[in-house]
């Protein structure tokens, strides 16, 4: 045998010294350029009638990360309201109405190829403006996106099976209103299907998130949509209440707040119009003893701090079963230690901005409220940029079924946690919210998946996932959540009249 | 009265039935004498004491959700290693590997080549590496202990029957401590795939605990070979039984059976070690091996540590990469990093 030493020494601990960077811990940066969206200071235009034309007023859009402007768009008055809807109800009276399916159906699919083709560029826009991380812009909002106008292309040319026995036909002109909080993505959800069943659109996006969608409008125009079927209108909440209103209108699409969509309610009660009203949530997110823990808790992470909780799906809510409760509250927050909060164009971002400094006072509002009401509080150890809109990932716990913070929809990174002892207890306290959006079902057992999903009053319910999308599943929500769906037949079902009988059935 | 008799009265029933059960057949071993006898089975309870206290209540375990796997370890690829922080990350890996050879063909002068690869990965450039072990055929062990001799380098041995375990455990244990003897501070042992998929778990764990005992001092990594277990549940439980039976490292594979390592396995590895850890206060070391052949998957492997277990693992002494061809890539990455272009293929030896 060998009378050298065995080799038994310590390595050496140069490589993991502190100075080594990466065992340190954080990335270095590494993010997006903007430079490739050529950004100019002109200010944004309508888009009406297939022309570029000037609003009312101009405003300013901001960068939330930053606090900086990015650039000025026109905010559409009355008369470009009326100009829009006109100009819509010319399109679906002429060229539109007279195309054949099969060509709607080509003008989509040449839309979706366009969408990825430059989905770099939407990515960016679409995180610069809103705040959102590069991430999820980049897998999740822009591919979705795509694959909802690829699937309603499909359906263009063959819609008398999306509605057997009956003759669908299109409704007309559809005001499509959208939200800050996925811009392009539910532009996507919304056009799709309108344009896919013949109906001609005015939409709008909303203020603080208009250029993706003006992008877009671009998109069309080089797909080759006849001018006028699809028309943009920038603007803010008066913009919106007067397209809703307008006369000429014969459908509305809305996804926003829950008060917002209550008043539109009222403003068409009475009238002929068909609207559909995709509101507010406060989803209960249900663990079980006997669910994978540690993928649950990515599910939580996934549930709440996606698009920093400005999901109106958002798991929200968190009932777990008292067994395993102290585990669960340890593994997420050791998990939320290791999240990324920053520059929302950073590929390593897991966290970005808080939309708006409007919204930001809404978080921390009802933060407040929460530790005035004794729930407690715990918040990631991130440091948060000094200059933009910003929000630590945050926990409640000891929270019970009066706070605010569990009644409320929040709309941010903030997550109010609950405990409970049966499926019987987690099902009632999960129904008892005046929302029923969406919700989330945890165990390893297959019966009670479908015992417990079964009764939870929600229009989207995830087993052992959530926040998953698909354009062909119906997404909406039970009493003050809305009213409708989108996604799937019903969402196609939405922009058609069924009430004529196909011939052969007659 | 037979000294068997005699035996069996002064123990415990219990004890005597694991001693049996432990044996694999009803017959002592040869080397079974009497005068040590008592000796060893003072020795011999004192381990099974412990032992038996710590096999895993395996009913416990939370189950693990395969789909809730993969988009973590997705979420995981997307990280983004820029710059210094990619820099490090690659020096860190190149003292992580057990630099390894298993082939039939392998000589003691393949060894030797290897070993001076592990020592000097970049010959003239002393900031690189070394490799934190070569790892070879328990009948290579002593070349490679005289090649690393006075190093850091450990020498690492695969025993018990690599790579399929299908021989007598007494063989096994013999062929363990041959290798120790020899140099070996480090022994690779594989689990008997059979027994687990069997459900004999109890088994498993009586057979690494003896594994670890027959080791003395070398440290001992246990190789669940996943890609035989097929199940992440299974992947889990072999976990705990190889970590409460005193693994001190557990490794997904021996490499001759695909899939060897993936991310998605290791991941379940890490939270097992995370939770094991956390119950008991004892870290454990992992060690991926087989598949790993290029540089930005061995970065992928780091981040998940890194966001698993936290960066106390992040060093040879708790991770390791299994991998015969990762080096090379490394090497070039840093090449590429420090320079700016990558070197022909030819400024790197080929061992």
């Amino acid at each position: 045998m060998t009378t050298k030493r065995k080799s038994t020494k310590p390595h050496r601990r140069t490589a993991n010294a502190p100075e080594n960077s990466f065992v340190a811990g954080g990335f270095a940066p590494a993010p997006e350029d903007a430079s490739i969206l050529r950004l100019d200071t002109k200010p944004r235009r309508l888009l009406i009638g297939g022309k570029w034309v000037a609003g009312a007023s101009t405003r300013e859009t901001i960068n939330p990360a930053t606090g900086e402007p990015i650039a000025t768009f026109a905010i559409a008055g009355p008369k470009q309201v009326d100009a829009a809807v006109a100009a819509a109800r010319r399109a679906y009276e002429g060229e539109w109405s007279a195309l054949p399916a099969a060509e709607r159906g080509k003008l989509l699919f040449r839309l979706a190829r366009l969408l990825q083709e430059r989905s770099r560029e939407f990515a960016v826009l679409e995180s610069l403006d809103g705040g959102k991380p590069i991430r999820e812009s980049r897998d999740i909002d822009i591919p979705l996106a795509a694959a909802h106008i690829f699937h309603h292309a499909g359906w263009a040319d063959k819609l008398d099976y999306a509605a057997p026995g009956r003759r669908p036909r299109p409704l007309g002109v559809a005001a499509q209103i959208i939200p800050w909080n996925f811009p392009l993505l539910m532009a996507a959800w919304k056009l799709a299907p309108a344009l896919a069943t013949g109906n001609t659109v005015v939409l709008k996006p909303a203020e603080t998130t208009p250029l993706t969608a003006l992008l877009l409008g671009q998109l069309i125009e080089e797909a080759g949509f006849p001018p006028g079927v699809v028309n943009i209108l920038t603007g803010a909440g008066q913009t919106g209440a007067t397209l809703a209103a307008h006369p000429g209108v014969d459908k509305i699409a809305f996804t926003g707040s829950t008060a917002v969509g209550k008043a539109i309610q009222r403003a068409l009660a009475g009238s002929q119009k068909r609207y559909t009203l995709e509101l507010g949530g406060k989803a209960a997110h249900i663990l079980f003893e006997d669910c994978a823990i540690d993928q649950a808790v990515e599910g939580i992470i996934n549930g709440i701090f996606f698009n920093q909780g400005h999901v109106c799906c958002a798991g929200s809510r968190l009932f777990v079963q008292e067994g395993i409760a102290d585990t669960v509250i340890r593994k997420l927050k050791r998990r939320i230690e290791t999240l990324v909060v920053g520059d929302p164009l950073d590929k390593n971002t897991d966290i970005g901005a808080i939309n708006s400094p409007e919204q930001l006072e809404r978080i921390q509002e009802l933060v407040a409220a929460g530790k005035a009401e004794g729930a407690e509080c715990w918040q990631g150890p991130q440091t948060l940029p000094r200059r933009g809109c910003w929000f630590a990932p945050t926990l409640f716990t000891g929270c019970s079924q009066s706070h605010r913070i569990v009644r409320e929809e929040i709309f941010g990174p903030v997550l109010a946690i609950q405990t409970f002892r049966t499926p019987a207890e987690a099902i009632e306290k999960a129904n008892n919210t005046p929302f029923g959006l969406s919700g989330g079902v945890w165990t390893d057992k297959g019966a009670k998946i479908f015992k417990v999903t079964g009764a939870l009053r929600a229009g989207v319910i995830w087993a052992n996932t959530f926040n998953k999308f698909d354009p062909s599943s119906p997404f909406g929500g039970y009493k003050e959540s809305g009213i409708g769906r989108e996604g799937g037949l019903h969402g196609l079902h939405a922009y058609l009249d069924l009430h004529h009988q196909s011939p052969t059935m007659s | 009265m037979s000294w068997l008799t005699l035996f069996s009265i002064a123990l415990p029933y219990d004890r005597w039935k694991r001693l049996r059960s432990l044996q694999g057949a009803a017959r002592l071993p040869s080397d079974f004498h009497l005068i040590p006898l008592q000796i060893r089975w003072i020795e011999f309870s004192a381990v099974m004491n412990q032992a038996s206290s710590r096999f895993p209540d395996l009913s416990a375990l939370p189950p693990v959700d395969a789909i809730g796997i993969d988009e973590r370890v997705r979420r995981a690829q997307t990280r983004s290693l820029k710059g210094k922080v990619k820099l490090d990350a690659l020096h860190l890996a190149v003292t992580m590997l057990d630099v390894t050879t298993l082939e039939g063909a392998d000589t003691p002068g393949k060894v030797r080549r290897l070993c001076a690869k592990a020592l000097h990965p970049m010959p003239g450039d002393l900031s690189i590496g070394p490799a934190a072990a070569v790892c070879v055929y328990p009948r290579l062990v002593k070349t490679a202990a005289e090649a690393v001799a006075d190093s850091t380098v450990r020498v690492a041995s695969v025993a018990t029957g690599f790579p399929s375990g299908q021989t007598a455990l007494k063989d096994r244990l013999s062929e363990t401590r041959q290798a120790v003897r020899d140099g070996a501070t480090e022994i690779d042992m594989v689990i008997s795939r059979g027994l687990f998929l069997a459900g004999r778990h109890r088994a498993v764990f009586d057979e690494i605990v003896r594994t670890k005992e027959a080791c003395g001092d070398a440290h001992i990594k246990v190789i669940l070979e996943t890609g035989e277990l097929q199940t992440l549940d299974n992947v889990r439980k072999a976990s705990e039984i190889a970590m409460a039976a005193g693994a001190d490292f557990i490794k997904t594979s021996t490499g001759k059976v695909q899939p060897a390592a993936t991310l998605n396995v290791t991941l379940v590895m890490l939270e097992a070690i995370r939770d094991f850890h956390e119950r008991t206060g004892r870290m454990v070391g992992m060690k991926p091996a087989g598949g790993i052949s290029n540089a930005k998957l061995a970065l992928q492997y780091l981040v998940l540590v890194r966001e698993t277990l936290g960066p106390a693992w992040l060093n040879p002494e708790w991770f390791r990469f299994g991998a015969s061809s990762l080096t090379n890539d490394l090497l070039m990455q840093i090449s590429k990093q420090r320079e700016g272009r990558y070197p022909s293929i030819d400024y790197f030896s080929q061992d």
